[in-house]
């Protein structure tokens, strides 16, 4: 369980008058794990030393200076580097009392930030997007700044990660309410530019924060809605020319953290480690609605490892260095030491399996990547490659996302559909109806009845209203709707042969209606010399297996019966000589059991019977051609009571029968023969 | 194997009487029992619970409570009397009237420096009378301060300075030396309805820490501060009565009995993990009984209650005992350790023993024979012949019928009778003139040829009579040589007639040649007393069944163990036969297959065959079943000599008739709890 533990101020704060600001440009590391140095918003830069909350140095730039960037410090050469007033860098060492006789050097554009990192050269991100090594840029301060940036986009966040191999400048930018990323490489220099998925409208990111880990950059951000987003992008990418258009920035939902009322203001997210966030100015789930929390969370099983109550104003700003969390609250800036062990479950299952998931998510996620733009084949073949996978059950979250982002594309795409994939994916029996909702709609949109099947027999929880939609689909069924049906069947039945007892020679002996053309009935009438005339099928074979898929499917009665009123009494009555046919099938002999067909029991069929009557009694009741069929139906029942009842006196014989044998009285006395071996 | 015609017999109503008080003696780990109906019982708790003597009641006798001093034990009753019983001749020594009305109860010190030990007792009239425990009586020294009300309970304070008695609606503290009372602890009467009755403190405990713990018909437990006369904690632990209460030695677990049956059990524990400030805390319920439990003991290991559902119950603590081991078992005793049925076996006969009366029957007839499993057709049902109440004041204790039928002889501890019987008039003439010797007799044996009576007598010895129309005379006198006073419970009379053996309480068994009239061996002395002795017909081999389940024979010829004891006692018996709770009580031989032996206790009858391998360790004892499914051929390979049979339960007797037929004598549990008295009354979930 991660923890948090008890925190200590830092120092005090002068937050702007209207509160809005905290006063605290930035907080950045220092040598070690003990000292940072914060840079305020006016003209000061102090360098502290945690443990002892005390600060070792502090410089000012002069009255009317004032610095426009937190103060960074270069291990490498023990130097500070902060610009003030935009343009005028500045570079001290901790032995510099005065900050007006370090080295000073005046550029020719607006700096944004300086960043430094630990492993990698200090590197200057301009307002308008160009990056310059710091040494490169102090060779020629005056030398000319590109702009990189449209007219109206500006930059919102940045940060700089260093790598094995390369050092990145990370920068996310705001144009007109699209969000985008960009992704510096330096030597050599590239430029790639992410389009952010938009969230729902007028929402922009709260708060960024990038990680490196196994050859991936992820970006996790913060909406006002709560919802918490990683992007992962790799650390090699796509080469591109410069300047091109952006691409599309997939991503993961990976918590949704609790709101309460109204929107996140001033919140942050920060990545703490694979599995953990911390956030600040959410509310905490079982505290109400206050947002003054800082909490952890664990990413991977959704659960709160830990929160605490932050006094004080909180302005979304969060840092976070070597175990300890620097927030500044109120009027003060606190240390919240922290620790984030591997969670319990996920040890329990072993490091191992975890790294895994961790691979799997990738390649999940730019699958994903691939169906939003990729041609049917080549999604078909992701999936196969997928889907051959040994560990397909450990997948189930993520193949649930594969599954809806291809909904979601298809539902967008008239043109593009893989019936066969998602016969694929609902086959895994990894995906339920609420995993991807649109799913069996999608499926009865497109006439893909194979589907719908499939979805009606691994699915556990389709909503009632969704089963009377498929129902009324299969009963209306054209024959040209099953033709096509049948079409569909044939090319995708795979190598195990039948699926869902579809097989040729059931369809041959039970097609009565016209369906299956004139040929096949007069072969039946045939064949059963006499039949009697409800024994006939009163729909075709493919519509009879699609209505047992729907006879068996879970539902509720009050929840089917207002859905079941929207059929026609057509369909009705229809629907009801098909249940009165099973019926008496059932109630003379084992015929379904015979076809190796997946047929409802004889109480499922009744259960409908009654519902369906239920909702329609009186349409019924008025309806002429149903007239003969509620006599028979009347009838036919009668006489199956009067049966039970007989069965039911027969019983009570035999169990009194059953009763005399096995009671055996030992009276007072008694001579028995008894025998030893 | 072969078949067995059964006559299965449950009309002998057989009714034992409920308990009503316990005294554990810790030193010599004897359990002394006091029945209802005045009978008190002693079992050995070191010899595998064994009922070692029985002393039967007496009319008006009613023992409200009993105490050990030392080894003697002492009664006190409704009767305004106390008892002290001869633990040797199974007999009260003498009584004592204490005149201050009926007793209710009895305590003496535990411990005692000057040699003469007080003993005391509470009277219904408010006093509490001391008495000095002498050499061979006890002496009335003299009275605490009167109280109002009867005392119902009292416990010594282990420094014997001070005493608790518990009466109605208070309990009070007395100095012994000045017999004033110190304190008056006042015990809140029960709520609602109850508020108008008296509460009764049944039950009181002193402990040494001056803690007082008492038990009341208002159904608390209360914990007090004996020196400020304060109370401490109040566990309200049932509905109806607590009756007994009992703390164990170290004075760290406490029980206590209701009238619904449950005993709840506290413990000294401390609340936090120092140690300090301990505190008794309600811990356990056991409910092993249906009916109000009357009598408590709490032993180092185990709980042992009785009340009046009759059963002696012992419940060992699972935290003093190691798991899963036959201490660990729970023991319910339901049924006296010796026979009360005996059997004539040519004549067809048996003959019941209750306390007041005997009943003589003739076992019914069948014709025709059946496949095994089968119920014969009853021709001629059994008929009572004859019910003899007895005379006099004294209970029964033992009882004999002759194998031919023709004599009956009962006696009390009192009074001895010898009946002449006709059977086929259905007449009972009574003996007349006894010898002088033959007063009384712990147990009573006739010779195969019923010629002669054989009376186990004082110190051990055996009386001898002959049997002759009209009359009896006495012969002589068989005495061991070890000099043993202990009773005779068991007697033999071998089939020739030519020996006779005896096992006493002290573990002795003996054998004498009755055609020399002298004591032929004794056999070595096995450290578990004998519960079932018998001498083979043919062999004169005497097998032995011990109370710890061992088996032995020995060869009275060579007046060694035979060969089959010795590779018995090698091989060792097995495990599950060793874990049996019950007693074998009686041992028989079957003339047609002289390698059989027979023997029965309460839940199963076995036949050893000598002639088959012992099982071994691993080999399935209860083998009965298996053996029926396998065919003839493959039953050979699976047999062994432990031949039992469970389909008779709850037996007080299993005999083999002349004309090779059993006789089964059940009595099940179930028809004994249908006669006890309706419970108190408890709400069941839906009721």
């Amino acid at each position: 369980m991660a923890a948090l533990y008890e925190g200590y101020t830092l120092c005090g704060l002068a937050p702007a008058q209207n509160q809005s600001n905290s006063g605290v440009l930035g907080v950045e590391a220092e040598r070690d794990s003990d000292h940072v140095v914060v840079t305020d918003s006016t003209r000061s830069v102090t360098l502290y030393k945690v443990s002892d909350q005390k600060p070792l140095s502090s410089w000012t730039v002069k009255q009317g200076q004032t610095l426009t960037c937190s103060a960074v410090y270069n291990p490498q050469t023990k130097e500070y580097v902060a610009v003030s007033d935009g343009k005028v860098i500045r570079i001290w060492k901790q032995e510099h009392l005065l900050l007006d006789q370090a080295f000073k050097a005046t550029v020719s554009a607006d700096v944004w930030r300086v960043h430094c990192v630990a492993g990698g050269e200090p590197v200057v991100l301009f307002k308008r997007g160009a990056v310059r090594l710091l040494d490169a840029l102090l060779s020629a301060p005056q030398q000319p700044i590109e702009e990189v940036l449209a007219q109206e986009e500006s930059i919102r966040w940045s940060t700089n990660i260093v790598t094995e191999s390369q050092q990145f400048a990370i920068f996310t930018t705001e144009q007109k309410g699209d969000h985008f990323l960009y992704l510096q490489r330096l030597n050599p220099n590239t430029l790639q530019r992410y389009r952010l998925e938009r969230e729902e409208p007028g929402l922009s990111p709260l708060s960024f924060s990038a990680s490196y880990r196994d050859k991936h950059i992820r970006l996790l951000y913060l909406y006002p809605n709560g919802h918490v987003y990683q992007s992962v992008v790799s650390e090699r990418g796509l080469v591109t020319d410069e300047g091109g258009q952006a691409f599309p920035l997939p991503r993961s939902l990976l918590l949704s953290l609790p709101v309460g009322e109204g929107l996140l203001e001033a919140a942050s997210a920060q990545a703490l480690d694979e599995a953990h966030i911390a956030v600040v100015g959410v509310p905490h789930p079982s505290a109400g609605s206050g947002k003054d929390f800082l909490c952890i969370w664990n990413t991977n099983f959704q659960t709160l490892q830990a929160g605490k109550e932050i006094a004080g104003k909180i302005y979304g700003q969060l840092w976070s260095f070597w175990n300890k969390l620097f927030i500044p609250h109120g009027k003060t800036l606190s240390v919240i030491p922290y620790e984030c062990p591997k969670s319990s479950l996920a040890s329990a299952l072993g490091k191992m399996r975890q790294v895994k998931t961790e691979g799997e998510l990738e390649q999940i996620c730019s699958t994903a990547t691939t169906f939003d733009t990729a041609p049917v084949e080549e999604v078909q073949r992701e999936v196969d490659l997928l889907l051959s996978r040994t560990d397909i059950q450990d997948l189930q979250p993520s193949l649930g996302q594969l599954a809806s982002t291809l909904v979601s594309r298809t539902l967008q795409d008239p043109a593009f559909y893989t019936p066969s994939s998602l016969a694929q994916l609902v086959h895994t029996r990894c995906l339920c109806h609420s995993v991807c909702p649109d799913l069996v709609l999608l499926a009865l949109e497109r006439k893909d009845y194979f589907l719908c099947q499939l979805c009606l027999q691994f699915f556990p929880d389709i909503p009632e209203a969704i089963t009377c939609a498929c129902l009324k689909a299969f009963i209306s069924l054209e024959p040209d709707g099953v033709s096509f049906m049948e079409t569909l069947i044939a090319r995708e039945r795979g190598p195990d042969g039948l699926l869902n007892g579809f097989s040729p020679t059931s369809a041959a002996e039970y097609r009565s209606d016209g369906l299956g053309g004139g040929g096949t009935r007069a072969q039946q009438d045939e064949e059963m010399t006499s039949p009697p005339p409800e024994q006939i099928c009163p729909v075709g074979l493919h519509k009879a297996v699609l209505l047992n898929e729907v006879l068996q499917t879970a539902y509720s009665d009050s929840f089917l019966l207002p859905h079941l009123k929207d059929l026609s009494s057509q369909q009705v009555v229809l629907f009801l000589q098909y249940l009165q046919f099973l019926y008496l099938k059932y109630s003379q002999d084992a015929f379904p059991q015979t076809h190796g067909l997946r047929s409802p029991s004889l109480s499922q069929i009744l259960d409908w019977v009654c519902v369906l009557l239920d909702a329609h009694f009186t349409v019924l009741v008025m309806t002429p051609e149903a007239k003969g069929l509620l006599v028979n139906l009347h009838s036919f029942v009668k006489s199956q009571v009067r049966l039970v009842s007989e069965l039911g006196k027969i019983e009570g014989s035999l169990q009194e029968l059953n009763k005399m044998t096995a009671k055996k009285d030992v009276g007072q006395y008694s001579i028995e023969i008894i025998e030893l071996f | 194997m072969g078949e067995f015609k059964v006559h299965r017999v449950r009309f002998f109503d057989y009714m034992p009487a409920a308990i009503r008080a316990m005294a554990f003696n810790r030193r010599t780990e004897r359990l002394a029992l006091a029945r209802a109906d005045g009978a008190l019982e002693i079992f050995n708790f070191a010899d595998n619970y064994f009922q070692e003597k029985v002393i039967p009641g007496q009319d008006g006798r009613a023992v409200e409570a009993l105490c050990w001093v030392g080894r003697r034990l002492f009664s006190a009753g409704l009767n305004g009397e106390i008892t002290e019983y001869d633990l040797e001749n199974l007999r009260p020594r003498y009584t004592v009237e204490a005149y201050g009305g009926p007793i209710w109860t009895i305590s003496a010190v535990a411990y005692s420096l000057s040699g003469c030990v007080p003993c005391q007792v509470g009277c219904e009239d408010g006093t509490v009378k001391m008495f000095e425990v002498l050499e061979d009586r006890i002496q009335f020294q003299r009275n605490l301060d009167r109280q109002k009300g009867r005392i119902i309970s009292l416990c010594w304070h282990p420094s014997a300075s001070l005493i608790a008695a518990g009466m109605m609606d208070m309990i009070r503290i007395f100095d012994v030396e000045t017999g004033r009372a110190t304190h008056r602890l006042l015990v809140e009467r029960g709520v609602g309805a109850s508020k108008s009755k008296e509460v009764v403190v049944w039950s009181i405990a002193f402990l040494s820490d001056h803690t007082i713990i008492s038990g009341d018909s208002a159904g608390k437990v209360q914990i007090w501060d004996g020196l400020t006369g304060t109370l401490a904690r109040t566990h309200l632990v049932t509905k109806w009565d607590v009756l007994a209460l009992s703390v164990s030695q170290d004075e760290s677990s406490l029980v206590a009995g209701t009238s619904e049956g449950t005993v709840v059990q506290f413990q000294f524990l401390s609340s936090t993990l120092d140690g300090q400030n301990k505190d008794w805390v309600r811990t356990r319920t056991f409910k092993n009984h249906s009916h109000d439990v009357r009598a408590l003991v709490h032993t180092e290991t185990a709980v042992v209650s009785g009340g009046m559902d009759t059963q002696l119950v012992v419940r060992p603590l699972l935290d003093k005992v190691e798991k899963n081991t036959q201490e660990s078992a729970m023991r319910k005793m339901a049924f006296p350790h010796r026979s009360l049925v005996c059997c004539a076996k040519k004549a067809g006969l048996l003959l019941f023993q209750f306390p007041d009366h005997l009943e003589l029957w003739r076992l019914g007839e069948s014709d025709g024979h059946g496949n095994p499993g089968d119920s014969l057709p009853v021709k001629r049902k059994p008929e009572k012949l004859i019910q003899l109440k007895r005379k006099g004041e004294d209970h029964i204790c033992c009882s004999a019928l002759s194998p031919c039928g023709g004599w009956l002889a009962y006696s009390t501890v009192t009074s001895f009778r010898l009946y002449r019987l006709q059977n086929n008039t259905i007449s009972i003439t009574k003996v007349s003139k006894l010898p002088k010797d033959l007063r009384s007799a712990h147990q009573l044996c006739f010779s195969t040829d019923s010629s002669r009576l054989f009376a186990s007598s004082i110190n051990s010895s055996v009386v001898v009579v002959a049997l002759n129309q009209p009359e009896c005379k006495y012969l002589h006198t068989l005495k061991p040589k070890s000099g043993s006073r202990e009773p005779v419970h068991l007697l033999f009379a071998s089939e020739d007639g030519k020996w006779l053996a005896t096992a006493n309480t002290a573990c002795e068994v003996q054998v004498y040649n009755l055609d020399k009239i002298k004591l032929h061996c004794t056999v070595p002395v096995y450290g578990s007393c004998p519960t079932a002795i018998a001498i083979h017909p043919t062999s004169s081999n005497l097998v032995v069944v011990h109370a710890d389940q061992q088996i032995f024979e020995y060869s009275l010829v060579q007046k060694e163990y035979t060969e089959w004891s010795r590779r018995l006692q090698k091989q060792g018996l097995h495990s599950l036969w060793l874990e049996r709770d019950t007693p074998i009580t009686h041992v028989t031989f079957n003339p047609k297959h002289p390698a059989h032996i027979i023997l029965h206790d309460m839940f199963m009858f076995c036949v050893i065959d000598q002639s088959l391998p012992l099982p071994e360790a691993k080999t399935r004892l209860f083998n009965q079943m298996i053996l029926r499914s396998l065919p003839e051929p493959m039953r050979i390979l699976h047999r062994h000599a432990f031949k039992m049979c469970k389909t008779f339960q709850n037996l007080m007797c299993v005999r083999l008739l002349e004309d090779h037929s059993l006789v089964v004598v059940e009595r099940p549990l179930l028809d004994i709890m249908s006669q006890l008295p309706a419970p108190v009354r408890q709400k069941r979930f839906a009721t």
